[in-house]
């Protein structure tokens, strides 16, 4: 049975993401009661001593040829690897899509225990007890495992990002040997995104519209440049999606994205059960509806009965003023 | 080539969920069932392969009592040929994925096809924990597919908008995301004929859980909000005072 934490912190090409730094936070708190390092794991790349900043003592990097581009196989083995050497006793992951196509896998493997999604952590009896949200988001539980290795992955925005200002970490190469299979499955192609945005999963702002915006062009006219005015991620209602006026990836809610940002500004959505499923987490929550009696004003931190296609472009310019 | 299909019931993405105790979690005594979206749109993929040849016979996996068979026996009534119920001792998604993945290889699976999760557990982990333990390739959350011969492309959301396209070869798990298809309605004729088709019943072995739930809860009641005054122009800039200064987060 190991100690310590361990810290998957992923990158791209702008360096290490916030949700690492957000989890390295928050490890350092855990470690100091259940006991043991923090220790951050970075794959496809070398070096992590700035994640010391964050709590880190120690960055285990594999890296290489092997992991120039993502493969399910590949990651597992990395983790695999990384884990050995670090030994934990607990493995913290943002619960992003890499994370939850890679690490069942390794926690199948290892017979280890996998908690997805948390949005909370604490400490509890020498363990790390998850709270975390279920049925989208309609009842929270809290998820431990009881004996040997626990997979634990964190929503984003779960936790601050604090000032930082620890000691560089030591960095340490990890050798992956891969085996047989483990490049079965590998990514040949990457199709980037028109514009770049966060993802709804990890954005810290979000402005969604309902079937109410009535076509794709209005959706495109109304939804889109006010999210653009405060560099937030459009998203949208099931109803509208399916209707046709947003994409599918667009989608919040129970069947969609759940979502966890500091501000989510819900634009002519009623707030159906499913919706409020996917973003009742939001720190704050704005809605723009005309109906008095939508359910989403029951919810929300600030309302505004009113109409969206009038509100909408008085808001966005007051928001462009803001950003000018 | 067979394909294999996994199909949970869930409670229905309309239905409010009460928790029965703090401890024993989720009351499901008057929920109404629907199968699991995201398994509607592997079910799917599964019959449009049908339709068009490549597959031979779409079987459903699914784990679970007795009560699970009304929502697969709809799959049935969709198109699928036939289906394979395994019961298992205690449920957590690396036990549901060992009894499916022994479910899977005795029937001589190609392929299998899965939702990317079930809306109730939420774990989506039981998709790639099966392809762990068959010692296959697996793509998952994928909104489009191709299967050509042997060789599998899947593309899935890598963040930001942008898209991994992921190649692999059969047999693989592949999980499945909203965006894929439309899944079909069951016809009259599909509804009689599933009746007399076949549902399997096997058991599995299970070790115990691994992850125990406890402290369940409704979610906890935001705190209540206000209702912004005054006409269109003052309510908008009442409101961007307050985010940024009493919210800060502007």
């Amino acid at each position: 049975m190991g100690t310590g934490i361990l810290v998957l912190c992923e990158h791209d090409d702008r360096g290490f993401k916030k949700t690492g730094f957000e989890l390295l936070g928050k490890a350092s708190e855990l470690a100091a009661a259940i006991g043991g390092d923090v220790t951050a794991a970075v794959i496809g790349r070398a070096g992590g001593a700035e994640l010391g900043a964050h709590g880190a003592a120690t960055a285990l990097s594999a890296s290489g040829a092997d992991f120039a581009s993502y493969s399910t196989g590949a990651w597992a083995r990395a983790l695999q690897a990384i884990v050995a050497a670090a030994d934990p006793a607990v493995v913290l992951a943002p619960a992003s899509s890499r994370a939850k196509d890679f690490l069942p896998r390794l926690a199948a493997r290892l017979g280890a225990g996998m908690v997805t999604e948390a949005t909370d952590l604490r400490a509890e009896g020498g363990k790390v007890v998850a709270r975390r949200p279920m049925y989208a988001g309609k009842a929270f539980a809290d998820a431990h495992v009881a004996s040997g290795l626990a997979i634990i992955t964190v929503r984003p925005n779960s936790f601050p990002v604090g000032a930082g200002g620890g000691a560089a970490a030591t960095e340490q190469a990890v050798s992956v040997a891969l085996q047989d299979g483990d490049l079965a499955a590998r990514v040949v192609d990457t199709e980037q995104a028109a514009t770049s945005v966060a993802d709804l999963t990890e954005a810290e702002r979000i402005v969604s519209g309902g079937r109410s915006v009535k076509s794709k062009e209005q959706y495109d006219s109304l939804i889109r440049p006010l999210a653009a005015s405060i560099g937030a991620t459009p998203g949208a209602s099931r109803a509208c999606v399916d209707a046709g006026y947003a994409p599918h990836s667009h989608q919040v809610g129970q069947t969609g994205k759940v979502v966890n940002p500091s501000l989510y500004i819900a634009c002519g959505i009623s707030g159906a059960i499913q919706h409020l499923a996917g973003m009742r987490t939001s720190r704050i929550i704005v809605a723009v509806n005309t109906d008095p009696d939508a359910p989403i004003f029951q919810h929300a931190t600030y309302g505004i009965v009113g109409d969206m296609f009038e509100v909408a472009p008085m808001l966005r310019q007051a928001f462009e003023q803001l950003e000018a | 080539m067979k394909v294999g299909v996994c199909l949970k019931r869930v409670p229905a993405t309309d239905t409010r969920i009460k928790i029965a105790s703090s401890e024993s979690g989720v009351d499901t005594s008057d929920v109404k069932w629907e199968i699991n979206p995201y398994d509607e749109f592997a079910l799917e993929a599964a019959l449009l392969m049908k339709d068009a040849k490549q597959a031979s016979e779409v079987i459903i996996f699914t784990v679970g009592e007795k009560g699970a068979e009304a929502k697969v026996r709809e799959g049935l009534a969709r198109g699928a040929d036939r289906a394979v119920r395994v019961e298992v001792g205690e449920v957590d998604a690396l036990n549901i994925a060992s009894a499916l993945a022994g479910a899977v290889k005795g029937e001589g699976v190609d392929l299998v096809l899965a939702g990317k999760q079930a809306i109730d557990s939420d774990d989506s982990q039981v998709p790639a924990m099966m392809a762990e333990v068959l010692g296959w390739g697996q793509i998952t959350e994928v909104d489009q597919l191709e299967v050509d011969g042997s060789a599998v492309k899947g593309w899935r959301n890598a963040g930001g908008g942008s898209r991994d396209v992921v190649a692999t070869t059969l047999p693989a798990v592949v999980s499945c995301d909203k965006g894929l298809n439309e899944p079909r309605y069951a016809s009259l004729r599909g509804i009689m004929k599933a009746k007399r088709k076949k549902i399997a019943v096997v058991n599995a072995e299970g070790g115990s859980a691994k992850v125990a739930y406890s402290n369940w809860s409704e979610p906890p009641a935001r705190p209540p909000g206000r209702v912004l005054d005054g006409d269109n122009a003052q309510r908008v800039s009442e409101l961007v005072r307050l985010l940024r200064q009493e919210a800060k987060v502007l």
